[in-house]
């Protein structure tokens, strides 16, 4: 099982030249909490290519949620890079990558990160609304309620769309989650342990949703684990310890 | 959008906020009110000291007063011009005002002011303020054959608050007289009946007229003896040339109260009445009783005189400082009385002439000129507001001062919603992260809380708003509710004066309480949403 692994983390290497739609180039980040300086990444080279669902494994504390938040540019590095098509997108203004983060990335968290207050519907409208200014909304909106309406009722929740979070299962919402990263449209979605706290059998479920969506509609996925079976169901393997990529 | 839409989703599941915008809502309230009654009650002060003096009031130094007014008047149109529509010369001194109550004498101090029936309605509201409803068209000082008001005209209700005033004039004295002229045709039969001598019945009649008659004999020999040595050299020809005398011709006869009358006066209200507490007010003398007035002579050094007058109206400005202060007289006998009027050339003097002032000329600048006119040293110049300056300057200190204070309250109800807003923060740190991670900015994060502010200050104000002004508007509603629940008098018409709490909702200050309210709301929200804006994106994801 492990010489598998290691056969698909060193075809990543080959992958590296072709055409990538994330590369990331010797990423550091380090946190520093009281006198200590915490080195959680060092130097992390990273390729995507387009259509392709990759999994980042790791033991917890390998710095793989924290790859994850600099990828989806929620958290600025120390050193290193990350490219989105070819062009860089870690150093842009801020306002461009609030905009970027919207239209580019979409995100799934272990929490789910629902807005309480908002129904599920609402949830999933959310990037949207974001978007769109109030006036711009009001002309977008009946196409976006549509196109909500067709992700939830996608993911078997057409019964639920007015239902706030607090009224669903961790599995719906997970899935509303899911939903909401993908209404608008985005090239990438960075999924951080989505499974983690759902038992295995919904927790499969979720995955069976990501992984059709990568194979009908090529959606380029990064998937953190740190369950090498989860990790399993992806195309390739990206295996994280102290704070590298590991290599064969 | 989604701005609006979480504002509107964290508004209607937070209550909790809404109730830290209470105290705006009590605030704006309670300033609109204060303010609307303070309004009120300086715009009734101000009308009725500015109805009781004119405009200008150009005066003497001097209680003896100046010569010649038509010279002044002449004077003071061609300085002041066109501005000047109205002049009326007044003679004014302190005196003592005695009456009778149950055969005891009470005394009072008074401004006796002399003034002319003819032309002072027209420089002031003086005419307004009158009891008998003729009297308020054109002052006469010839006792009224009844028809005084027993209600009050000023306050616009329909209770007959003044039944004492029903009979009040001609048959309130003819009464009066023929119940003395019984009193003592009972006690001389006593004294008969006692065998007493009637050497002394002639001084015990004479208790109301006689008696003054001798009074006014009194008067006389002061007047001679100021007016200088002339009357003792020659006194026949003093005495032909004394314009008292003239207009005395009734001097050294008898009178019949019943059908004649001494020279009228008006007293203020204040000092022949007061008001019970269920608001009648009750009257000490009426118009027909005669009265005593002392009262210094224009001589130096001055003398003080006595002479007896009969009560024609009553003056009520609702200013209890005048209506218990000022006793009203016809100039010309005034002037007589004090020996005011050289002998020689038949020429008045007067204290001060009130000046009326066309509409919309600039007081001040008038007063400038007329000061510029006439030397400082002989004649001060005032306007009304310079009068009073001290108690409308303190008025307009204590509605500052407390407008300070009200709006104080407001800023605390600030940071009220300002600790309140943290928490809110606190509690969202997630959701912020949330809204980060899906692309919103800073300024849209801050959007959420400012607006946030800004619907709750508008909420606060808006109701703040409504109430104030249904209390201001309904203010003497409340007040009977209030009253009639209590049985306690909130608003004493006795010690007030007004029947109905005067309120005045000025649509600015309205509008500068609203928006501060707002403003502060607004403010209070600044930090909290500066904060939720700079929150760290994964650290607000990772909070708990």
């Amino acid at each position: 099982m492990s010489s598998a692994i290691l056969e698909r983390t060193a075809s990543a290497a080959v992958a590296a030249a072709k055409p990538s739609l994330l590369a990331v180039h010797g990423l550091r980040k380090s946190y520093r909490s009281g006198d200590r300086l915490l080195e959680v990444l060092r130097g992390v080279d990273f390729h995507l290519a387009p259509a392709e669902f990759v999994s980042v494994i790791g033991q917890s504390g390998s710095g793989k949620s924290t790859l994850l938040h600099l990828i989806g540019l929620l958290d600025a590095a120390d050193a290193g890079s990350v490219s989105l098509a070819d062009r860089r997108i870690d150093d842009l203004p801020s306002r461009q990558r609030d905009r970027l983060r919207n239209t580019e990335l979409g995100m799934v968290f272990q929490a789910y990160h629902l807005l309480p207050e908002l129904s599920a519907i609402e949830n999933v409208l959310a990037p949207l609304m974001v978007r769109h200014g109030v006036f711009s909304w009001l002309k977008v909106r009946v196409a976006a309620r549509r196109r909500a309406m067709d992700l939830l009722e996608q993911f078997g929740l057409g019964e639920r769309l007015h239902h706030k979070p607090r009224q669903l299962s961790g599995g719906e919402m997970q899935r509303v989650a899911i939903a909401r990263a993908l209404v608008g449209s985005p090239r990438l979605l960075l999924a951080d342990e989505p499974t983690g706290n759902l038992d295995a059998e919904t927790g499969a479920g979720i995955l069976d949703v990501l992984c059709g969506l990568n194979r009908s509609e090529g959606l380029s996925i990064v998937l953190v684990t740190h369950d090498p079976l989860i990790a399993r169901r992806a195309d390739r393997i990206v295996r994280l310890a102290a704070g590298r990529v590991e290599t064969a | 959008m989604y701005k609006l839409l979480l504002c509107w989703r964290y508004l209607r599941t937070r209550w909790i906020a809404l109730a830290s915008v209470i105290s705006v809502t009590l605030g704006v309230a309670t300033m609109i009110v204060v303010n609307a009654v303070m309004a009120g009650f300086s715009y009734e002060m101000q009308t009725r000291i500015h109805g009781i003096l004119s405009d200008l009031v150009f005066e003497s130094h001097s209680l003896s007063g100046f010569q010649d007014p038509e010279w002044h008047m002449e004077e003071i149109r061609r300085a002041g011009g066109d501005d000047i529509v109205g002049m009326t010369p007044t003679v004014a001194v302190p005196a003592m005002l005695n009456f009778q109550v149950r055969g005891q004498w009470i005394t009072r101090q008074v401004m006796f002011i002399g003034i002319d029936e003819t032309t002072h309605a027209g420089v002031s509201d003086f005419g307004r303020y009158l009891q008998h409803p003729i009297n308020r068209d054109q002052l006469s000082f010839d006792l009224r054959d009844g028809g005084y008001d027993t209600v009050d005209s000023q306050a616009g209700g329909t209770d007959p608050t003044r039944p004492a005033l029903e009979g009040a004039g001609w048959p309130h004295r003819r009464m009066r007289v023929e119940r003395e002229r019984l009193w003592r045709e009972k006690l001389e039969a006593e004294r008969g009946a006692n065998g007493d001598a009637a050497a002394s019945t002639s001084e015990t009649a004479g208790g109301s007229d006689g008696a003054v008659r001798s009074v006014d004999r009194q008067v006389d020999a002061v007047l001679a003896a100021t007016a200088g040595g002339e009357s003792s050299d020659d006194v026949p020809a003093a005495r032909a040339a004394d314009p008292f005398r003239q207009a005395r011709p009734q001097e050294g006869t008898r009178m019949d109260p019943a059908r004649e009358q001494f020279t009228g006066i008006v007293p203020g209200i204040g000092l022949a009445s007061f008001r019970d507490s269920s608001g009648i007010d009750r009257f000490l003398v009426l118009p027909g009783d005669d009265v005593k007035v002392t009262f210094p002579t224009a001589g130096t050094p001055p003398k003080a005189v006595s002479d007896t007058f009969t009560i024609v109206d009553f003056y009520e400005s609702k200013m209890s400082e005048y209506d218990s202060n000022f006793v009203f007289v016809p100039i010309a006998a005034l002037q007589r009385m004090r020996g005011m009027i050289d002998p020689q050339s038949g020429l008045a003097s007067v204290n001060s002439i009130q000046i009326k002032l066309r509409e919309g000329a600039d007081l001040n600048q008038v007063r400038d000129r007329l000061r510029k006119a006439f030397p400082a040293d002989l004649y001060a110049v005032a306007t009304w507001r310079d009068k009073q300056g001290p108690l409308l300057a303190a008025v307009d200190m204590e509605m500052a001062v407390l407008n300070i204070l009200l709006f104080l309250i407001i800023a605390v109800a600030g940071f009220g919603i300002l600790a309140i807003f943290f928490m809110i923060v606190v509690e969202k740190t997630r959701d912020i992260g949330i809204l980060k991670s899906l692309g919103a900015q800073a300024s849209g994060i801050a959007g959420i809380f400012l607006g946030y502010g800004l619907f709750l200050g508008l909420v606060g104000a808006g109701a703040g708003l409504a109430l104030g002004l249904a209390i201001a508007l309904n203010i003497n509603t409340i007040r009977a509710g209030v009253e009639w629940c209590t049985g306690e008098r909130v608003f004493d018409p006795s010690i007030y004066y007004f029947f109905h709490i005067p309120t005045i909702v000025d649509p600015t200050t309205v509008t500068w309480i609203v928006a501060g309210a707002v403003g502060i709301a607004v403010a209070s929200s600044v930090l909290p949403a500066l904060r939720a804006a700079r929150l760290h994106p994964v650290e607000a994801l990772r909070h708990e």
